[in-house]
């Protein structure tokens, strides 16, 4: 009991980790109907940054609470670049184009900021220590033998997604330009004819989500440290986000968990006898469960068609 | 002036609906392949056929197969690699457990074995549709990629998992050299696209782009989604299997699941897209493209560097590489969405009117 | 609107135009040249891993330049491909590189199991070796039916029967392995899973319990895996990864209080790049070497003189000295050694792949010379014959104490009782299977 119990703890946990990523993905989706594969590549180039850019502060023997803050407002600041090219260059040129030649059109952004981040800011592993505590920790050891081990870092970054997706919340319902965004969301042709400036609203969405990004690749990067994989994560959330909806953020937050929980579980108990290594697709035949009941996943907008 | 249609009257049906009405269409495609058939083996080095044509007839092929989902059914997959994988390894059983079998029959019938799976893999395409499906095809991706090296059966109980392709040989010959290969990979392209061609042209393929318009439409007028889904998928799944067969025999003679991972789903829905959605041309122009841009970056680079005074190192070739394949990409999308094979048809109006374009 | 179409049209020419320059690879060469290819990753997942090897191979050819103006007069040229560790690159690289120079490459060091399986198939045709020096197929070291592959110094196979000889030392006997459990913890793909019969048929033998825990690629995310050790509590833990996996796998076992001093890496998972992302939770980790440990022998000095300090070497400076750019430099030193040891036989010009391969076949390095190249300390003696394409079966175990890598273990030879009838068995139903007629090796000087 207790290691199920340890089991399905982590496996929420890492739940959440993967729902970080696929925040991004729905927030973009969300006000441009893009479908951002290049989420998982920004990121890489969001955490490459700002690990670059601390070391550099850190060599300058500038105090860690200063140098961290400047690494953050410049990765920032690059993640403002990518959104405002990502606007002006990609998606400006491609409006009103179909959904599939615009998920194109990311992913051959992916590839561009693969090469640039990579030859901008090195290919290495790069470790990343920005105060988050790493060490595990065993809760309710009284109850259960050995207790059930949890890792300090996935409470941390479980606290930062529920302070992200609260703030986004409140920012979405709260601001002016949150309001904005669910009118684009809502539909783009009505929204501007109210006088809504598209092209500023995709270009706020982007900065978002490269925010959303830098989040999580901090987060990923304490984790694993700074290096290419962190590119391959977008794969990972892919199943989080058909799960919960193109659409939801909160979808994307249970979804995580789900779909965290459930790959966690199978792998663990199915696995051996199946031979292992199964919780990769798992994770996807979860989530198309979950789709054939219900086609636009758990939290999605229905899609209402007319001939 | 040289290609005018002016004075080319049909007088039948037939003619008319000839998948080349015009005679200088006819010739072009005829020198072409008599070009690829005939003049090629005499001039093409092992490399050519080794890095370049191989690989481009062989992808072509897959693309082709992709294409009718996508293009023609409207139905997105991005787990079309492990369909190639599907095709490689039955092609591999095949040959290792019906020992009498000729190895080109194995790849035939591989394009079976990975329809199958294919129409299994489809059903969800009923009730799942757009980013929703090609998310979820991706199941089929890594579960393909799971069994390749999980059951041990598929691959014969090898230790490490990697196979190797049988020799290849017709009525006691060896056809393992590279223009063997070559040709051999050729036929089966041409005429499998050939097929492909006069099934959209057909019935099924009016079905698959009436789905693709509009589901429910299709629906109300008769057209049962169903079949011509499954279809769609069964066809689709069959040339690539054949693909991956061939990919597997005739250019990497050992390979291991990796090299039908997710990436090869990518690349060939690169080709889709690049070429023309829609278009059994375009599938092979993308290839050609994507085959071939990798390389001349690779070898273009560090000499146009060189030329300005730079050494460049292989890591900044391969971060330009890929970064100038991103951007490729987006201009083209940006240029012209419908592909290369649109691009292709306009320059075919434009040299009709050439040189009196008003 | 037209003009962007002309320059589509433009653009679609010059993309047909593009065949006539991917079709056709370099050929202009000077006569008195060694052509040596490199496939290296400097991108990508395994790029922290591939950019020290490359390093340490490309500045030892290069040093041999500086120093020596090549072997025995005739220089040395490098290129390197990138592969991106994918095998259908790699298969790229070698058809664009096989040919190059006025003798065509001299060998080919892979870096990849799935790339060095692929080439396996084409370089019996092309007459090249394939140095894969402590990868590849483990029974290619059975030289009568693998005439073209050199699993130098080490195969998977030996570092299994090394890993299990040092842990049962450590446990005081091989009859303490009884009842004990040991987990093979791999990446999931024909690198991670060739040590597994090895390590079936030793489980076999002394008596110890065997779990089999896939990591599928990368193995960026190991948390189950982990979980399951967590519950199964083995006694051991054998990690057999690579790139990002290592260091994912060492910082889980951090994370569940896995003691890393039980953990024991192959020579793949025992470098600075897996440790050093992990942090302290790395502190007490083990791993097999290939040989050598990191550090600088007098090799370095000639390295650093001829090529880092004329700014000549990508190497970053700590680089230098780590234990991959070091198993970059003894990769390249065997190669050259092969070549000057053909040369030996066939003359000081620039040899092909026959001859580099009899060169490789009648490689004698006695410890005499390992000093006067600079080697002492790095490698033992190795010899090859051409029956035994491995030469050296031997290796020790190193331990990170959070800083560097520190050697704690004598020389562990391989048990050949155990790893020979495996060798046989495998390289004969290979053999069978392709319709090899095994070479009479008695019958070659």
């Amino acid at each position: 009991m207790g290691f199920f119990l340890e089991v399905l703890i982590g496996g929420l946990l890492a739940g959440v980790l993967y729902s970080l990523v696929a925040l991004g993905f729905v927030l973009i989706f969300k006000a441009s109907g893009v479908f951002n594969f290049a989420q998982g590549a920004m990121v890489l180039t969001a955490a490459l940054a700002l690990v670059r850019a601390l070391d550099v502060f850190e060599q300058w023997h500038w105090p860690f609470a200063v140098a961290l803050l400047s690494a953050f407002v410049f990765a920032a600041v690059i993640m403002a670049i990518i959104a405002w090219a990502a606007e002006r260059l990609v998606l400006r040129k491609l409006v009103n184009q179909e959904g599939i030649i615009l998920f194109m059109a990311t992913i051959g952004v992916t590839f561009f900021l693969e090469g640039l981040s990579q030859s901008l800011f090195g290919a290495d592993v790069y470790p990343l220590n920005v105060g988050l505590p790493k060490d595990p920790v065993f809760l309710l050891e009284s109850l259960f033998d050995g207790g059930i081990l949890v890792n300090e870092l996935d409470i941390w970054a479980a606290v930062i997604a529920g302070l992200l997706v609260a703030g986004l919340a409140l920012f979405f319902q709260r601001t002016r330009i949150g309001r904005a965004l669910r009118a684009v969301a809502d539909d783009h042709a009505a929204a501007q004819s109210v006088g809504i400036p598209l092209n500023q609203i995709w270009f706020i969405v982007w900065l978002v989500a490269g925010l959303v990004a830098l989040v999580a690749g901090t987060v990923w990067g304490s984790k694993l440290g700074v290096q290419f994989s962190l590119s391959l994560l977008a794969l990972k959330a892919l199943p989080v986000l058909i799960l919960g909806g193109f659409t939801s953020v909160p979808g994307a937050i249970i979804g995580g968990l789900i779909i965290g929980a459930g790959e966690k579980l199978a792998e663990v108990f199915l696995g051996p006898s199946m031979g292992g290594g199964i919780e990769i697709w798992f994770a996807y035949v979860l989530a198309l469960l979950f789709l054939l009941v219900r086609p636009q996943g758990l939290f999605g907008e229905r899609i209402i068609e007319r001939v | 002036m040289i290609y005018r249609e002016a004075g080319q009257y049909k007088a039948s049906y037939q003619a008319d609906q000839a998948i080349f009405p015009i005679a200088q269409d006819r010739l072009a495609m005829l020198a072409l392949l008599v070009i690829a058939f005939l003049v090629v083996p005499f001039v093409a080095s092992e490399y050519v056929y080794r890095a370049v044509l191989i690989p481009t007839v062989i992808l072509s092929l897959a693309a082709i197969g992709l294409n009718v989902l996508m293009g023609y059914c409207g139905q997105v997959s991005l787990g079309s690699g492990a369909f190639m994988g599907i095709g490689a390894y039955a092609a591999y059983n095949l040959a290792i457990r019906l020992p009498f079998l000729n190895p080109f029959v194995c790849i035939l019938l591989s394009g079976f074995v990975a329809a199958a799976v294919g129409i299994v893999f489809g059903i969800p395409s009923l009730r799942i549709k757009g980013f929703y499906l090609a998310c979820a095809t991706l199941a089929a991706q890594f579960f393909g990629d799971w069994a390749f090296l999980r059951v041990r059966w598929i691959t014969n109980d090898t230790p490490s998992g990697s196979v190797n392709a049988p020799p290849l040989q017709l009525f006691g010959w060896d056809l393992s050299s590279p223009t063997a290969n070559y040709l051999v990979a050729l036929c089966f392209t041409v005429v499998l696209a050939l097929g492909v061609k006069n099934i959209v042209r057909g019935h099924i393929g009016r079905q698959w782009m009436a789905i693709r318009d509009m589901d429910i439409a299709a629906e109300i007028i008769g057209v049962r989604p169903m079949y011509a889904k499954l279809s769609a998928f069964a066809v689709s799944s069959f040339l690539i299997g054949v693909a991956g067969a061939m990919w597997a025999f005739l250019y990497l003679g050992s390979w291991e699941p990796a090299a039908f991972d997710i990436g090869r789903s990518f690349t060939l829905m690169f080709m889709v897209i690049i070429g023309g959605l829609g278009s059994i041309l375009g599938s092979a122009l993308g290839a050609i493209f994507i085959v071939l841009l990798p390389i001349f970056l690779n070898q273009a680079l560090p000499p146009l560097g060189a030329a300005v005074g730079w050494q460049i190192s292989t890591a900044t070739v391969s971060h330009f590489e890929s970064m100038i394949f991103g951007a490729l990409i987006v201009f083209f999308l940006v240029v012209e969405p419908r592909g290369l094979a649109r691009l292709w048809s306009i320059g075919k109006e434009k040299l009709r009117l050439w040189p009196f374009p008003h | 609107m037209r003009t962007r179409k002309a320059a589509l049209l433009g653009a679609a020419l010059a993309s047909a135009g593009m065949l006539a320059i991917a079709g056709a690879p370099g050929t202009a060469q000077a006569q008195n040249e060694q052509f040596i290819p490199s496939l290296v990753y400097r991108t990508g997942a395994y790029a922290p891993n591939g950019i020290p090897f490359a390093d340490g191979a490309a500045d030892y050819i290069n040093m041999l330049n500086a120093r020596d103006g090549g072997i025995n007069g005739v220089k040395l040229v490098l290129e390197e491909c990138e592969t991106g560790y994918a095998t259908d690159r790699g298969v790229e690289c070698y058809e664009r590189l096989k040919g190059k120079g006025p003798t065509g490459a001299a060998y080919f060091s892979p870096l990849s199991t799935g790339i060095t399986f692929a080439l396996t198939e084409k370089a019996p045709g092309d007459k090249i070796p394939l140095i894969t020096m402590g990868y590849g197929r483990a029974d290619s070291r059975d030289g009568e039916i693998f005439t073209w592959n050199f699993p130098l110094l080490g195969t998977y196979w030996t570092a299994a029967n090394v890993a299990i000889q040092y842990i049962a030392k450590e446990w005081g006997g091989f009859d303490k392995l009884k009842g004990k459990k040991i987990a093979l913890l791999y990446h999931d793909s024909p690198y991670g899973k060739e040590p597994i019969a090895a390590l079936e048929v030793m489980s076999k033998k002394y008596g110890f319990d065997f779990l089999q825990i896939p990591v599928p690629a990368p193995g960026s995310e190991q948390k189950s895996q982990w979980l399951q050790i967590r519950q199964q509590r083995p006694d051991y833990v054998l990690l057999w990864g690579w790139g990002v996996m290592n260091s994912a796998a060492v910082t889980e076992a951090g994370n569940v209080n896995y003691p890393r001093d039980h953990m024991l890496g192959v020579w793949w998972s025992g470098a600075e790049p897996d440790v050093l992302p992990a942090g302290d939770k790395a502190k007490g980790y083990k791993a097999l070497m290939l040989q050598h440990p990191a550090g600088k022998f007098a090799v370095h000095k000639d390295l650093e003189k001829y090529v880092v300090s004329q700014g000549k070497s990508m190497a970053k400076a700590e680089e230098v000295g780590q234990v991959l750019y070091n198993r970059g430099v003894i990769n390249s030193m065997l190669g050259t050694e092969s070549i000057r040891t053909a040369m030996a036989k066939f003359g000081n010009k620039p040899m092909t792949g026959e001859q580099v391969r009899w060169g490789i076949e009648h490689l004698n390095l006695t410890a005499d010379r390992i000093k006067q190249l600079g080697f002492e300390g790095m490698i033992g003696p190795i010899k090859l014959s051409c029956v035994d394409h491995e030469g050296t079966r031997l290796s020790r175990v190193h331990q990170w104490d959070g800083k560097e890598w520190k050697v704690i273990s004598d020389w562990f030879t391989g048990d050949d009782s155990i790893l020979e009838p495996l060798v046989k068995a495998t390289a004969e139903a290979y053999g069978k299977e392709k319709k090899i007629t095994p070479r009479d090796c008695t019958k070659e000087s």
